[in-house]
C-alpha cells in the first residue's frame, strides 16, 4: 500500500503528521491488548481526513496518539517534523495547546461556565514565558465565538445553549489557539441532523478558509464522504486509505 | 510581576467560584475547620488567661518573698497535720530579723495563725485569725481602709485589738463602721473580746489565702491569749515567717542566709535533714506556670485534634470533587493544562477552604474568648501567638490534606479522564 498517499495539489506536499510503525499496547490486568499494531501514514497540511472503522478497530487510540493525548508504545510520530512520541507529558501539553484543537462527541464543556470562559480556557494554559493577559484572552475568545456565530451567546452557560450551539462553543474553544490541526471525534454524533449540518458547515469553512488540517473520526458515511481522504482501520491496522479528490466540494481544493 | 500576581488572583477566584458551585458542601467542610480553629483559639486563650491570673496572683504578693514553715520537707513515718510542727519559734523569727545575720532581708514577718469563731451581735463567721507584727503590712502591701493596722506597741502590750479583712468586715458589719466596735472571739474553749481598730481594703486573692477573709491580731495576743502558741519546751512558736528582700535578685542570697542561720540555731549539721521548709515565690511561680502551661498545651492538643478532623473532612470532600470532575480534568489537560496547573487548581481549592474556615474560626474563637472573659466565666487572654498558630495550622492542614487529592487529579491521564463516565 502506498503509505505516503496524499493530495499534493491541496497541501503543497508539506506533511504535518507522519506516523511510522506506530503500535500501542495496553495492559488490561493479565491480558495485553494490541490497540494499534503498526500504523504508518502521513497526513499533509490542510488535508481533510476521515477515520473510519468498527469499534475496537483502534481508531480512538489512533486519534489519541495523533492528538498527543497518549504516547505510542512503539514507532515514530513526527508532528511538523518533530518527534513527539518520546516527549514528556508537559511537552505534550504544550503541543496540544498550541497545535491541536479537539472537538468531542459529548462537547465536554465545563458545567456552569459561560461560553466566553469556555473558549478562553485553552489560552489560560498558553505560555510563552508569561501568560497571555486577560484582556487579550477575552478578545481572542470573542473572535473565536464570532467565527462560529455565537458572539451573542458569550454569556450563556452550556445549560442555556442547544446541543448544536454547545458544539459550536467547543469548536470555538478548539480554534482559539489557532491550531494547525483540529481533531473531531464524532462531532455530530449527539446532534440532530440540522444542528449537525450547522457544525459541519463551520468545519467546512475552517478547512476551506483557514486551511486547517481536519481529522474526523466518524461512523457517518455522509460525513466521511465529504473528506478528501478516508482511512479505514481494522484490528489496529490500516486496511484502506482512499483518496477521493473527485468528491471535493467546489472551492475545497484551493488549487 | 503584576502578571504573576494576576495569575494567582485568577487561580484563587477560580477556586472560590468552584467552591460556590457546591455551597452547602463547601460550608459544611469549612465548618470542620471553623470549629477546630475556634476551639484552638478559645482554649489557648483560656489557658493563657489562667496562666496570667496565676502569675498575677503570685506576683501581686511580690516575687521577692520567701516563706519559712516549720517541719521537715519529708518526714519519716506518719506526717503530722499541717501546722502541727512546732520547730519554728518566735525566737527564730527574732533572730531572722537581725540585720547582721540576714542582711538581704528588708522585712521579716512572723505569723501565728489558727481558725477561730468571730462573733458580732447576731452575725458570726469562721475566719483565719492571724497573729502578726507590724512588718506584715509592708511585706504584703496591705492597705488600710479605715482605722489603723496592728502596731509594734500593740504587739508589745499583747493588746486585744483586731484588724478585719475586707470580707470579714462585710460579713459582720455590712455597711456600718466596725472601728471601735467589740467582737467576740472563741476557739477551743477559749473566749476573748477584741476591739476592732482597723479595716483593710479589698485585696483580692493571693496564693496565701486572701487577706480579705482574715482577722489580724498582734502575734503575742494570738500566741498567749487566743491560742496556746507554745511548744512542749515552753517556747513561743510561729506557723510561718515571711521574709521580703528589697529586690528579686537578692532572694537567693537571703534564702541561703536563712538556711545557714536556722541550721545553726537548730543545731543541725549540713548533712542533717532540715526541720523547716522554705518556699520562694520564684519556685512557686515556676511550678504554677508550669502547671498552667501543661494545661494550655493539653487543651490546645485536644482542640488540634478537632482541627485535624476538619482537615480530613477537606481531604474527603476534595477526593469526591476530583472524582466528580474527572472529565473536567481530562478536558483541561486536552486543551493544554499541565500537571502543575491541575495540581495548583485543586490545591488552591483546599487551601481556600481551610484559609476561609480558619479566618471565620479566628473570629469565632476570639468572640468566644471575649465573651467568656467579659461575662466573667473564665479569664481568657487572646494571644497573637495563638492566632498565628491557628492561621498557620489551618493553612498547613489545607496544603497537607489538599496535596493528596490534588496530586491524584493532576496525575490523571487525559484519555482516561475524558473517557470517564
Amino acid at each position: 500500500m502506498d503509505r505516503l498517499r496524499r493530495l499534493d495539489s491541496l497541501a503543497g506536499g508539506v506533511e504535518v503528521i507522519e506516523l511510522k510503525d506506530i503500535a500501542k499496547t495496553y495492559q488490561m490486568g493479565e491480558v495485553q491488548v494490541h490497540a494499534l499494531r503498526g500504523v504508518t501514514l502521513a497526513i499533509a497540511a490542510g488535508e481533510w481526513v476521515s477515520v473510519m472503522g468498527p469499534s475496537g478497530s483502534g481508531k480512538s487510540t489512533l486519534m489519541h496518539i495523533i492528538g498527543c493525548l497518549d504516547k505510542p508504545t512503539a514507532g515514530s510520530y513526527r508532528l511538523n517534523g518533530v518527534e513527539v512520541g518520546t516527549m514528556s507529558a508537559g511537552q505534550l501539553a504544550v503541543v496540544r495547546n498550541h497545535q491541536i484543537g479537539f472537538v468531542f462527541q459529548a462537547f465536554n464543556l465545563l458545567p456552569r461556565t459561560s461560553a466566553l470562559k469556555q473558549v478562553m480556557l485553552p489560552l489560560r494554559y498558553s505560555r510563552d514565558g508569561a501568560r497571555i493577559p486577560l484582556a487579550e484572552r477575552r478578545s481572542r475568545a470573542m473572535r473565536a465565538l464570532e467565527a462560529v456565530g455565537l458572539a451573542d451567546r458569550a454569556k450563556h452557560r452550556p445549560a442555556e445553549l442547544s446541543g448544536g450551539q454547545q458544539q459550536r462553543v467547543a469548536i470555538a474553544r478548539a480554534l482559539v489557539t489557532n491550531p494547525q490541526i483540529i481533531m473531531a471525534d464524532e462531532p455530530t454524533g449527539n446532534l440532530d441532523s440540522h444542528s449537525g449540518e450547522e457544525v459541519m458547515e463551520i468545519l467546512r469553512t475552517l478547512h476551506r478558509e483557514k486551511r486547517i488540517t481536519l481529522i474526523i473520526v466518524t461512523h457517518d458515511e455522509q460525513i466521511s464522504a465529504e473528506a478528501q481522504r478516508i482511512i479505514h482501520l481494522h484490528d489496529g491496522l490500516v486496511v484502506g486509505d482512499t483518496s477521493q479528490a473527485q468528491l471535493e466540494r467546489p472551492g475545497g481544493s484551493g488549487a | 510581576m503584576t502578571t504573576l500576581l494576576a495569575d494567582w488572583l485568577e487561580i484563587v477566584l477560580d477556586a472560590v467560584n468552584s467552591l460556590i458551585v457546591n455551597k452547602m458542601r463547601s460550608a459544611l467542610t469549612m465548618l470542620g475547620v471553623i470549629i477546630g480553629v475556634a476551639a484552638v483559639i478559645s482554649l489557648l486563650s483560656i489557658g493563657a488567661g489562667a496562666q496570667a491570673s496565676i502569675t498575677q496572683r503570685i506576683t501581686s504578693a511580690g516575687t521577692n518573698l520567701i516563706t519559712i514553715y516549720p517541719g521537715a520537707p519529708r518526714e519519716r513515718g506518719v506526717r503530722g497535720a499541717p501546722g502541727s510542727s512546732q520547730t519554728l519559734t518566735y525566737d527564730d523569727a527574732q533572730a531572722l530579723a537581725n540585720k547582721s545575720a540576714v542582711p538581704d532581708a528588708q522585712f521579716v514577718a512572723p505569723e501565728y495563725s489558727r481558725f477561730g469563731q468571730i462573733i458580732f451581735g447576731s452575725q458570726n463567721t469562721n475566719a483565719s485569725v492571724a497573729g502578726i507584727t507590724a512588718a506584715y503590712q509592708q511585706v504584703f502591701n496591705l492597705k488600710v481602709q479605715q482605722g489603723s493596722f496592728i502596731t509594734e506597741e500593740a504587739v508589745k502590750r499583747r493588746a486585744k485589738v483586731a484588724v478585719l479583712g475586707y470580707q470579714v468586715a462585710q460579713d459582720l458589719f455590712s455597711d456600718s463602721n466596725p472601728v471601735g466596735q467589740k467582737i467576740k472571739f472563741s476557739a477551743g474553749g477559749r473566749k476573748a473580746t477584741l476591739t476592732v481598730v482597723g479595716v483593710l481594703q479589698e485585696a483580692g486573692g493571693s496564693i496565701f489565702g486572701s487577706a480579705d477573709d482574715s482577722v489580724f491580731v498582734p502575734i503575742s495576743t494570738a500566741q498567749m491569749k487566743l491560742f496556746r502558741g507554745r511548744n512542749p519546751q515552753g517556747k513561743l512558736i510561729v506557723t510561718s515567717v515571711v521574709l521580703k528582700a528589697p529586690t528579686e535578685t537578692q532572694v537567693d542570697a537571703m534564702q541561703s542566709e536563712v538556711e545557714t542561720l536556722l541550721k545553726a540555731r537548730h543545731n543541725l549539721s549540713p548533712a542533717d535533714t532540715e526541720d523547716f521548709r522554705i518556699r520562694n515565690q520564684a519556685d512557686l511561680l515556676a511550678t504554677a506556670s508550669g502547671v498552667a502551661e501543661t494545661m494550655t498545651l493539653f487543651l490546645g492538643a485536644i482542640a488540634a485534634i478537632s482541627l485535624l478532623v476538619g482537615g480530613i473532612g477537606i481531604m474527603n470532600i476534595m477526593l469526591v470533587s476530583v472524582t466528580e470532575r474527572t472529565r473536567e480534568i481530562g478536558l483541561r489537560k486536552a486543551v493544554g493544562a499541565r500537571k502543575g496547573d491541575i495540581l495548583v487548581q485543586f490545591l488552591m481549592e483546599a487551601v481556600v477552604l481551610s484559609a476561609l474556615g480558619g479566618l471565620i474560626g479566628i473570629l469565632l474563637g476570639v468572640a468566644i474568648a471575649r465573651l467568656m472573659d467579659t461575662t466573667g466565666v473564665m479569664t481568657a487572654v487572646v494571644t497573637t501567638s495563638s492566632i498565628l498558630l491557628a492561621v498557620g495550622f489551618s493553612l498547613a492542614i489545607g496544603i497537607f490534606f489538599g496535596i493528596y487529592p490534588a496530586n491524584k487529579a493532576s496525575g490523571l491521564s487525559p484519555i482516561e479522564a475524558l473517557r470517564y463516565e
